[in-house]
């Protein structure tokens, strides 16, 4: 009924018309001059605020350590912070303004698939590096394009095994529709299969929709053992909302691949949101020394305004900013080649998540999962599983055999 | 006289803009200046439309989107745009034809012609953005649903697919394409056919009087702003790339404010309105408090309210005198 | 058998939805022959009015069903006396001045309150159809938009408000001339439409989520409801929100949320073919 135009229309205004928009943040370092110029380019409004916020603080907090331990190479690095208001053609703008203007050594950002793919050919085109720090669908093959969150393979992959022997074998899927909803509901599709459940049905919804009642009414026709949610975005927080409201949050439980990456867990009350489980590369809740060493720190840095980090997404930025470093303090440049081959040695990085390293076949990364319940305004760990290769992206791409392949590619479930 | 006299000046302006404009602008800038190029060919073509077929069209967006896609569907398919852009114009006009059939020919009045217009382009609009499965392609060009298009194919050169054009020279196309609209547009209207299209707008039951079947008169400069919109789709997919926002309820509202602006029933007011609109948000978005979407909606208030001709007429006096009919009605 | 009720029911409360967001404008329109595109902006002035004075403590019954009417209905009386007052008998002037209004209204409303998807749960449980269930708010819903159809017909119908309102809009002159002062007739007649779309704004927001732009997903639709119902306001934009409700609702049950919309917005086109003066231009050309 109310499909909504929103996204569509969000910032329409700016538009066409943000080309030349003032960048939002510019961090000038105190180091002396010639700084290495970073791009970031995140939704800082819109639908997709949700996730943007807290993974531009992330960058930031990142950018400022580097500066504070003396920069990169000696120099200062400037952040420069893109908002492209949930509007993709404004992605386009930005990374031909960072790439043909900014002249930046790196672009990091991002957040749905489908402003990957608007950027990432740009970014080809123009020479510029780029750091993609969100869980996706896998499959992207590209030299250029770091991937540095966790994929179906490392995520879906372990949800599943958890769900299906303790809920039931019958699954429901409600996803977002667009390349991230496509490809992830195809994934879920052959987990369970794997694990000898069956999909009975999979709902596409546009970003804009906010009207679950439907889809709700048909889900309960469906009867499923489970409902797993690949939902995207402020608006699709709604699905949830409805889910409580109609008395099914204590009939039907929920799994999802993307819940909590945009701190759902604090927008929706604990009696909405409490038991719907996860599985991402990091939660704020992940209980090690390194973790607890960085939110002191965060924390102290950013109070009172510190955001929840709630999963994955803004610890990646992190962590992708720290990988991209780490690259250029081995290669001893910013200069693009150079640093992807020093990248491609497996650079490691040992932070909040745990041990990141970057898989030189692929340009995606192994890293740990964790599995967590969503419980009062946060997560509960329930298990974790150590260094996980990105074997879906894997089995389709070999970068140093084909070095010039560029590509996505999108996995074919034989049903 | 005055029409040959305002060709040659249109001329010696495009050349200017094609010699100079690329020399002073830095990549980033000129690719910006592109994207304004085809909102001033979509602007002409709402102002042939609406100023002179006196046909309010609300969903001039959509034959703007309709010419991005089929366009880069073309384009994907055939490997080489060289027939792409041919067909960038024929879809756009061929659905222009059969709805403005169901219009004309079904004598549905203004409003009501608001609200089909309209409701054409949020049908295209919701259609577009729900084909992101893969059962949605055509040919080999996956429809992309949400994502659009982005790997849209620039133009080459024609008849030579391995050799596409850098931004500089789709610079020098768009304004080629901008001047070449405006030219057809003016001798359209020193012709029989605009000079009935004109009658009909001011009197529509003394045309149909006088003998002329007006159904057929309003068909016909309906399809060519239609093809005209279809081009303008056709610049902008080669500087952004398509997707389902080209087909969006805003950029149908912004087409109509930059044609009220420029100033209803004048050509070359709506395309320089499109511009300085353009730079004028543009601007806008540079502000950090101002939110552009508040100008915009401001001017186009005080313009309806203060300068209902249009401000470039009421800016250039006398010579609004001189233009036919260009009263805002 | 459940399974039809369940259907059943999210139709009636998809016609719902559409005839309270529609009301306003068909109001506006109806009486004054003035279309407000400004009407979706309407809308979402009333849900931040309820959602603002519900974070500032009010009870939620209070602040949509009272705070988000009175505030939208003085901004109306606002907008009339600055804007519409000066463009009346000229419809399209008026439509584009309120598209500029409403791009204003989108872009202060961002301005102040940011570009930000709020939210609040609705604010009533569940209830069982047989084996299913379904909100409870949805329910209201229909409910608040029958009282809203009976309302407004009661008081054009047996008030002399109503009556002098009527009266006014057929003829002017006649009116002035029997002691009515036809501009306070027009003022308030705005006023009260604007009323109506802010209480709607504010009885959608739970399910919609509170956002600067999402008017611009409400007015097309309530346009083209108003529009292909044609003259008589209440019956035309009843039958039509009937008509068109129903169509989306089931589309969206046999299809996706998309194809139902698309399926709606066609039958929309045909209708207009068919009838080009809309439903009441055919049908109940005599009612209200």
């Amino acid at each position: 009924m109310s499909i909504k135009r929103r996204a569509a229309l969000k910032g329409l205004a700016g538009g066409l018309v943000g080309g030349l928009a003032a960048p939002l943040v510019l961090r000038h370092a105190a180091l002396g001059a010639d700084p290495i110029k970073v791009v970031g380019i995140h939704d800082a409004s819109g639908g997709l605020d949700i996730y943007g916020k807290p993974m531009i603080a992330c960058l930031d907090f990142a950018v400022d350590e580097v500066n504070a331990s003396g920069g990169l190479l000696g120099r200062p690095v400037e952040l420069i912070n893109y908002d492209p208001q949930s509007n993709i053609q404004l992605y386009t703008q930005f990374a031909t303004q960072a790439a043909t203007k900014d002249h930046a050594a790196v672009v990091q950002g991002g957040i749905t698939s489908a402003s990957r793919e608007a950027i990432r050919p740009i970014l080809d085109r123009y020479r510029t590096l780029y750091f993609y720090n969100t869980q996706y669908e896998g499959g992207v093959c590209d030299r250029n394009c770091f991937c540095t969150g966790s994929t179906p393979a490392q995520n879906v992959q372990k949800l599943m095994p958890y769900i299906m022997p303790k809920w039931g074998k019958k699954i429901y899927v409600v996803a977002a529709d667009y390349n991230y909803g496509q490809i992830t509901s195809k994934w879920i599709t052959k987990y369970a299969h794997d694990g000898g459940g069956e999909v009975v049905a999979v709902d596409f919804f546009p970003l804009d929709v906010t009207d679950f009642g439907p889809a709700i009414q048909k889900i309960q026709q469906a009867k499923p053992d489970v409902v797993i949610s690949a939902l995207v975005g402020g608006a699709h927080v709604s699905f949830y909302r409805q889910w409580a409201a109609a008395g099914m949050k204590t009939r039907i439980p929920m799994a999802s691949t993307t819940f909590g990456g945009g701190n759902e867990t604090l927008i929706l009350s604990p009696e909405e949101a409490n038991g719907i489980v996860c599985a991402y590369s990091y939660f704020q809740e992940v209980d090690t020394p390194a973790n607890k060493a960085f939110l002191e720190k965060f924390h102290a840095k950013m109070a009172p305004n510190a955001p929840y980090l709630g999963a994955e997404l803004a610890m990646r930025t992190y962590v992708g900013f720290n990988l991209w470093a780490e690259g250029v303090r081995k290669a001893n440049t910013i200069e693009r080649m150079k640093v992807i081959e020093a990248l491609e040695t497996g650079i490691e990085n040992d932070g909040p998540p745990g041990k990141t390293i970057i898989d030189p076949k692929t340009n995606h990364v192994t890293l740990n999962v964790y599995l967590a319940e969503a419980h009062d305004r946060g997560f509960k760990v329930l298990q974790s599983f150590p260094d996980q290769p990105p074997s879906d992206t894997q089995m389709v791409c070999n970068l140093q055999k084909n070095p010039n392949e560029n590509k996505q590619y999108i996995i074919d479930i034989k049903t | 006289m005055r029409s040959a006299f305002e060709i040659i000046a249109a001329i010696i302006v495009a050349l200017a803009a094609m010699f100079m404009l690329p020399r002073i602008l830095e990549l980033f800038a000129l690719i910006n200046a592109t994207v304004y190029v085809s909102m001033a060919v979509l602007a002409l073509s709402l102002a042939l439309v609406w100023g002179f077929g006196g046909i309010l069209c609300f969903g001039q967006a959509a034959f703007f989107g309709l010419g991005g896609y089929a366009y880069a569907v073309a384009a994907i398919n055939f490997a080489d745009t060289t027939l792409a852009v041919p067909v960038a114009l024929a879809v756009p006009a061929l659905v222009a034809a059969a709805l403005g059939y169901v219009m004309f020919f079904g004598r549905i009045s203004d409003v009501y012609m608001g609200a089909i217009t309209l409701t054409l382009t949020l049908i295209l609009f919701n259609f577009v953005n729900s084909t992101a499965g893969d059962q949605w392609r055509i040919g080999a060009a996956p429809l992309g649903g949400f994502n659009g298009i982005p790997a849209t194919p620039p133009l080459n050169f024609p008849g030579d697919p391995g050799n596409p054009l850098p931004p500089e020279t789709i610079f020098l196309v768009a304004v080629f394409a901008l001047l070449l609209c405006y030219i057809l547009a003016k001798l359209t209207l020193r012709s029989r056919f605009g000079r009935i299209c004109v009658a009909i707008r001011e009197n529509e039951r003394r045309a149909e009087l006088l003998g002329y079947d007006v159904r057929f008169y309003k068909l016909g400069i309906f399809t060519l702003g239609a093809a005209m919109a279809g081009l303008a789709g056709m610049l902008f997919a080669n500087c952004v790339f398509v997707s389902p926002t080209m087909f969006s309820l805003f950029y149908s509202g912004q087409i109509i404010i930059w044609v009220m602006v420029g100033g209803l029933g004048t050509l070359i007011g709506p395309v320089i309105g499109a511009i300085l609109l353009n730079l004028l948000t543009t601007w806008a978005g540079t502000l950090p408090d101002i939110n552009p979407s508040l100008i915009l909606g401001v001017v186009l208030v005080l313009a309806v309210l203060m300068v209902p001709k249009g401000v470039l007429p009421s800016l250039t006096g006398g010579l609004g005198r001189l233009r036919p009919g260009s009263g805002a009605r | 058998m459940d399974i039809f009720l369940a259907v059943g029911f999210q139709v009636l409360s998809g016609i719902a939805t559409l005839f309270i967001t529609s009301l306003g404008l068909a109001i506006i329109f109806g009486m004054m022959r003035v279309i407000n595109l400004a009407h979706g902006e309407f809308l979402m002035l009333g849900a931040y009015a309820a959602i603002l004075s519900a974070r500032a403590g009010l009870n939620i019954w209070l602040a949509m069903l009272v705070v988000a009417p009175l505030v939208v209905g003085v901004i109306g009386l606002i907008v009339e006396r600055l804007i519409i007052r000066r463009l009346y008998g000229r419809m399209i002037d008026t439509m584009l001045a309120t598209w500029g209004l409403s791009l204003a209204l989108i872009g202060a409303v961002t301005m102040i309150f940011g570009n930000t998807v709020a939210g609040f749960s609705a604010p009533l449980g569940s209830f069982a159809i047989g084996g299913f269930t379904a909100s409870a708010y949805a329910l209201f819903l229909i409910f608040a938009a029958i009282f809203m159809l009976f309302g407004v017909w009661i008081v054009l119908r047996f008030t002399s408000a109503g009556l002098i309102a009527r009266g006014t809009m057929q003829n002017a002159e006649m009116a002035a001339a029997l002691g009515v002062a036809p501009e306070r007739v027009y003022a308030v007649t705005f006023a009260a439409g604007s009323a109506l779309s802010g209480l709607a704004g504010a009885l959608i927001a739970p399910f919609s989520g509170v956002v600067p732009t999402m008017g611009t997903s409400y007015i097309a639709k309530a346009f083209i409801t108003v529009i292909t119902g044609g003259a008589a306001m209440l019956a035309g934009t009843f039958s039509a929100s009937f008509l068109l409700g129903a169509v989306s609702t089931f589309g969206t049950f046999a299809t996706t949320p998309v194809f139902g919309e698309v399926m709606m917005l066609a039958v929309a086109i045909v209708l207009l073919r068919l009838l080009p003066q809309g439903i009441t231009g055919r049908f109940f050309r005599r009612a209200l």
